[in-house]
């Protein structure tokens, strides 16, 4: 282990800022979370970054460590290549200041989910079998860390498209959603003309970063792409749908249930 | 169907990011991966178009007491196939240049618009983005929204025309098993090759997402399609090596022909092994 620490660390504002290196000596067994709290504590009081659980479920203290998006308390110093480490806000969001980003984009997303629609409930309650709701506890886990967001090229390098395009988070809440066997929205539509389903390239950014290991594209955003492709793309999905009647609840009902 | 007209909530852009304008921090070497890719990409595209074109050599017949034909040309089934090579069910008497050219669209189309290749060259040759958080090379971006690249979105169409050629190639490998007029059945180096092809091309299809979807991940209520769950089952781990598949099959594909044509054009004789 290196008897002292560099770590380059983003200063700023939406003004500007640039990167300020600070060096301490090395400890052992720390994660970068710790090393800027001791940045703060003896070199740079007023450093921004926001944190809270240091367990890696709180989803709070999200940042690019060494260009790579990562939970500052998760990832251990011991583990990062030698020399400087860089630790910058994440690129996707507003700044607020330092480390800390506004990501209250999210959250607008978040209010477009149309949300979990079950038939009235029947008489005893409604039942459910464990293999129904296995798929969908896998995006239960997710922290809301927004790493996915933030790695996610489609609105990472292209501003414009957030006004229509939803990003991995919300794609597995509307998977999860849409695999619910209560559910009675359907939101493939919504997702193809409204939350930018088809502007994913499936660069699989979002599974690499995900610090909950969730498998984002192969489990949410492609099953979500081949419904698509089952409501507006195939037409023998289609034919059998109009004959055997299948109908859920229509995109504008769907879309009507979100804020 | 339409959700114009909805009222959802629009979201409020603005602000200004933070942080450093380089196209990348990342300091390791995310190069190496779409530089792979690139290379076994074009490797094989120029391998398989000097092979389709140059139309001889893809079929070891009775001559040498060995029925194999090489993947890119089968089925055989024009008029100017090599003896032997083309079946009896459909000959084409119209079409007269490489006959390997009127059926590679069908595996070609699928490995193109496959969710892993798409990955692949997304990344090796279109830039975009070349590496996770490495900017994208292009000041615009529609993704899979417009002509051509929604015509991604017919890959389970491709998906049944490679199941028929999975069938034609097992059967290949089935055929391969006969060794004409050298006493009737038997293996060879040169039978093996053509199972192991047909075995690693199914494994891909069948760990494609499309068969995934197809075969279950559509339905919500497992409990109420227990078969779709069952082969839903049967898929997912299957379908979490759909990378692994897509290359081991790809080269193998390559290396098949390149064995089959060997042994035709009389570079070495396929080794009998009982």
């Amino acid at each position: 282990m290196a008897a002292e620490v560099v770590m380059r660390v983003w200063r700023g504002d939406s003004s500007g800022g640039a990167f300020a290196e600070y060096r301490l000596p090395a400890q052992e067994g720390e994660v970068v979370l710790d090393v800027v709290h001791r940045i703060q504590a003896t070199q740079a009081g007023d450093l921004a970054c926001r944190w809270n659980c240091k367990a890696g479920k709180c989803g709070s203290c999200s940042a690019e460590i060494n260009g790579t998006p990562r939970l500052m308390c998760m990832t251990r110093m011991d583990q990062l290549p030698e020399g400087p480490v860089t630790v910058a806000p994440m690129r996707t969001f507003p700044i607020i200041r330092d480390l800390v980003t506004d990501v209250s984009f999210n959250f607008e997303v978040a209010k477009q989910v149309p949300p979990f629609a079950p038939p009235p409930r029947p008489e005893g309650g409604y039942r459910m079998a464990q293999v129904d709701i296995e798929r969908g506890q896998e995006f239960c886990k997710c922290i809301e860390c927004f790493m996915c967001q933030d790695v996610c090229h489609v609105i990472r390098d292209h501003e414009e498209n957030k006004a229509h395009y939803a990003g991995p988070r919300f794609f597995i809440r509307f998977a999860e959603l849409e695999m619910h066997p209560l559910d009675t929205n359907d939101r493939r539509e919504l997702l193809r003309q409204r939350e930018g389903l088809g502007l994913c390239n499936i660069t699989k950014c979002c599974t690499e970063v995900c610090p909950e290991h969730i498998k984002i594209t192969d489990n949410a955003i492609i099953p979500l792409k081949e419904r698509v492709v089952d409501a507006a793309y195939d037409p023998v999905a289609w034919l059998g749908r109009t004959i055997l009647r299948r109908r859920k609840a229509s995109p504008n009902e769907a879309a009507a249930h979100g804020r | 169907m339409s959700v114009e007209g909805a009222t959802i909530t629009p979201v409020r852009l603005g602000g200004v990011r933070g942080g450093p304008a380089a196209r990348t921090l990342r300091r390791d070497r995310w190069w190496v991966q779409p530089a792979i890719s690139a290379v076994v990409l074009t490797a094989f595209v120029v391998y398989s178009t000097w092979a389709v074109f140059v139309n001889k050599d893809y079929y070891v017949g009775a001559a040498a007491h060995r029925d194999l034909i090489s993947p890119f040309f089968s089925p055989c089934i024009t008029a100017s196939c090599v003896a032997g090579a083309h079946g009896t069910f459909l000959v084409i008497t119209w079409w007269h240049i490489t006959p390997a050219l009127l059926i590679l669209g069908g595996p070609l189309g699928f490995r193109l618009t496959c969710y892993y290749y798409r990955r692949a060259y997304y990344r090796a040759f279109w830039q975009s983005p070349p590496a996770c958080a490495v900017a994208d090379a292009h000041t615009r971006y529609t993704g899979e929204t417009r002509f051509p690249l929604i015509f991604q979105n017919i890959h389970r169409y491709f998906f049944y025309i490679g199941l028929i050629f999975n069938v034609i190639l097992t059967i290949d490998a089935v055929m391969a098993f006969r060794l004409p007029g050298d006493g009737g059945i038997g293996v060879s180096v040169g039978t093996l090759v053509l199972v192991v092809n047909a075995v690693l091309l199914w494994t891909y299809s069948l760990s494609c997402h499309a068969a995934r979807h197809l075969c279950g991940g559509h339905v919500d209520a497992f409990s109420k399609h227990p078969v779709r769950h069952r082969l839903w089952r049967l898929l997912t781990p299957l379908n979490a090596r759909h990378m692994q598949f897509a290359w081991v099959s790809l080269v193998f594909v390559a290396l098949t022909d390149l064995y089959v044509r060997l042994v035709a054009s009389g570079a070495f004789t396929d080794p009998k092994i009982f």
